[in-house]
């Protein structure tokens, strides 16, 4: 047995050996046509990026075949950096930042930056500036949601980040947002999947930008080798081929290609700048560090509104329950319990998703009140446990001698065992609310830009999670630390009374 | 003159075992019962069936007029009239932790009995100073001592002026000299016309202060 496992080891890395790789990372998540998991085989990618790579595979000679790596989309950088794969494709945008801290290839396709508006909108609607106020969404860490932040501050829309790119758009058709701002070949695909009415790409773009490769910094021998590879497939028609299979292949195309071949890389470069991104890659460290800092201290007010909003509703939702499981018939109690098992026995996240999405067809919550409506909905069920403990901690003879004076059942719980059982469940409230502050990151899934989100997007930017990793750790400590501290306190003044 | 408390044959049985077999007894106004016996007699749960805290099998319970029926305890609203009529003072006190002396003998005065907080204020102060624990009226409960805790409970269930005082084992916690204090203090509240029932394992006690002795037997 061991003899067989060995062997089929050793096959396996002589295989290895014989057969060069360029292993290249990329999103199937992003879907067509960039890359997407194969309706028919599930465990293989095809899209024109995927192409793309087999080409440059090909191109580098050497028998090498492409080999292909998930990585979420917003962590292509940081991975290709740490050597999880050579090369990062799938609609990676070409920008001064990504320029600065990564080795970067050749643009090899030009986008568009549109708007999408719903059609009773089209007449109306004609850039960013017709949107003054309006809610546009857009994908997180991208030029187009750099694009929309540069334009609150100057025309003052409401950016909304979204971690996909097909929510946009069905929160466009909901009226949730106004606009969508995203790469032409997503709304088309957008538009084609809705059955080509839904909504109205706006003929002239908001601005141009390029899709590149990203490798690590030092892999730069590697990015000329892929250079030259794509400016041989532009010139021998094969990225052509590839465009025109996957339904991209436009005039912009073929006049990137001629710029490209014709000017060498400078030009290339040229071409690059043309996208109008407000990356902050050519700004050194702390100046890059204050200019987060509002936006930083922004998501901080989201996270902490969030917390105390759903903080607020879990106590109601948590008494409710915690009543109605002592206190009800039996039908009630039946139903309580059966409320905090499921919540409970269930992911928060599911839970925004089902809030947020799943109901979209009966009731369009905007994204924070779901965010706060989750959030409190699910925290009840750990609320009404704590009280109900709290309140069966309450001694019995208490509540009887309270009986014996001659109040009601209602005053009783108000008057002796309400007051008493707060004190006991002070301390894990506090808790729970501590863990709650740091479950509220769990709503930027439905476009809600708090504390997490908005450093993850600043993450990407910078190109790096040191500096503002351990700011958000700083702003969550300074959140958290306090109420810590004040349920130890708590925990000591009233422990001794519990008896 | 009809009784105060008339207990007929009750019987209680807690899964399918006598606790209490057919007790008789009654008690007037102005007069100290004890229930004597030796513990797990069911002493306590006597009160605690007078008290309507707990369900009885047989027989029948009257404070002043007002039945008792075996089965299970009635709900609260149509006890009113018992409640007004008899108060229990527990073993363990059971004072409410979350409020001082003071407040524990108000709470009812204010809020069952609707007095406003400054009579109810001034009727508690009066009690607690009759009862010697007047200075400790500010005082939450954990820094009571066990004969001060007795003396707030005993205020505490005399506010709403009951006519039935029930006490379970009163002197358990106490030294001999607060015994005796506490004697005088029944005998003071059963000369203003009360009917005091003691259940009591002190036969010393019982013997020194009680009118009528009923010893209940296993």
């Amino acid at each position: 047995m061991n003899a067989q496992v060995l062997s089929l080891a050793l096959a396996l890395v002589g295989h290895k050996a014989q057969t060069p790789v360029l292993v290249w990372g990329g999103d199937a998540e992003g879907g067509a046509p960039f890359v997407e998991a194969d309706p028919a085989d599930p465990s293989r990618v095809r899209g024109f990026d995927v192409e793309v790579a087999d080409r440059i595979a090909r191109g580098l000679g050497g028998g090498r075949t492409a080999r292909f790596v998930q990585v979420q989309w917003s962590n292509i950088d940081q991975s290709v950096e740490r050597g999880d794969f050579a090369l990062g494709l799938s609609g990676v945008e070409d920008t001064p930042a990504r320029r600065a801290r990564h080795a970067v290839t050749l643009p090899y396709f030009e986008f568009r930056e549109v708007l999408a508006v719903r059609p009773g909108d089209q007449s109306r609607i004609h850039g960013l500036a017709d949107l003054r106020g309006r809610r546009v969404a857009t994908l997180g860490a991208t030029i187009a949601y750099d694009l929309l932040i540069a334009a609150r501050d100057s025309t003052g829309i409401i950016p909304v980040s979204f971690d996909d790119d097909v929510h946009p758009y069905s929160d466009l058709l909901a009226g949730r947002v106004d606009a969508v701002l995203l790469d032409h070949i997503i709304a088309q695909r957008a538009l084609r999947r809705m059955g080509g009415a839904a909504f109205v790409i706006v003929s002239q773009p908001v601005a141009v930008g390029h899709y590149v490769g990203v490798l690590a910094r030092a892999d730069s021998v590697l990015r000329d080798s892929i250079d030259a590879v794509l400016r041989e497939a532009m010139r021998d028609g094969s990225l052509e081929q590839i465009y025109r299979r996957w339904s991209v292949w436009d005039d912009r195309q073929g006049a990137l290609f001629e710029q490209i071949v014709r000017l060498g890389a400078a030009g290339a470069a040229g071409a690059a700048g043309t996208a109008g991104s407000t990356g902050s890659g050519g700004k050194a460290a702390p100046a890059q560090v204050i200019a987060y800092l509002p936006s930083l201290a922004r998501a901080a007010g989201v996270t902490l509104l969030v917390s105390m909003l759903s903080m607020a509703l879990a106590v109601c939702v948590g008494v409710a329950l915690a009543s109605g499981r002592l206190y009800g018939s039996r039908l009630l109690r039946v139903l309580t319990t059966a409320y905090i098992e499921i919540v409970r026995g269930t992911p928060l996240l599911l839970q925004l998703f089902v809030i947020y999405y799943g109901l979209a067809g009966v009731v369009r919550l905007p994204a924070f009140l779901a965010a706060v409506l989750a959030l409190g909905l699910n925290y009840g069920a750990y609320e009404a446990e704590i009280y109900r403990g709290a309140l069966e901690a309450v001694p019995r003879t208490q509540l009887e001698a309270a009986r014996t004076l001659g109040f009601s059942e209602a005053q009783i719980l108000r008057l002796v065992r309400g007051p008493q059982a707060l004190r006991y469940a002070l301390a894990p409230m506090t808790n729970d609310f501590v863990a709650l502050l740091k479950d509220s990151s769990l709503v930027s899934v439905i476009t809600v830009v708090e504390l997490t989100k908005e450093t993850a997007i600043y993450a990407t930017n910078v190109g790096s999670w040191i500096v503002p990793g351990a700011l958000c750790a700083v702003v969550y400590l300074a959140m958290s630390l306090p109420l810590a501290r004040l349920a130890r306190r708590l925990e000591r003044r009233w422990g001794g009374r519990a008896a | 003159m009809s009784a105060l408390l008339a207990i007929d044959r009750l019987c209680v049985r807690y899964d399918s075992r006598d606790v209490l077999r057919a007790l008789s007894l009654e008690v007037a106004r102005g007069e100290i019962v004890a229930l004597m016996g030796p513990s797990g007699v069911g002493k306590t749960t006597a009160l605690r069936a007078v008290a309507a805290l707990q369900a009885f099998d047989d027989g029948q319970i009257v404070v002043e007029g007002f039945a008792l029926a075996p089965g299970p305890v009635p709900p609260e609203s149509r006890l009113r009239p018992l409640r007004r009529r008899v108060g229990l003072v527990f073993q363990a006190h059971a004072l409410f932790e979350h409020l001082t002396a003071l407040d524990n003998v108000t709470l009812a005065l204010r809020h069952v009995l609707r007095q406003s907080r400054t009579d109810a204020e001034a009727a508690a102060t009066k009690l607690l100073a009759a009862l010697d624990v007047g200075s400790r009226s500010a005082a939450w409960p954990r820094q009571l001592s066990g004969g001060e805790a007795q003396r707030v409970a005993i205020a505490r269930a005399l506010a709403p002026d009951p006519a039935l005082l029930l006490m379970d084992e009163p002197t358990a916690a106490l030294d001999p000299a607060r015994r005796s204090a506490l004697g005088a203090t029944l005998r003071r509240l059963c000369e203003q016309g009360r009917g005091l029932l003691v259940a009591t394992h002190d036969a010393g006690f019982a013997g020194e202060f009680a009118d009528r002795l009923i010893q209940l037997t296993a």
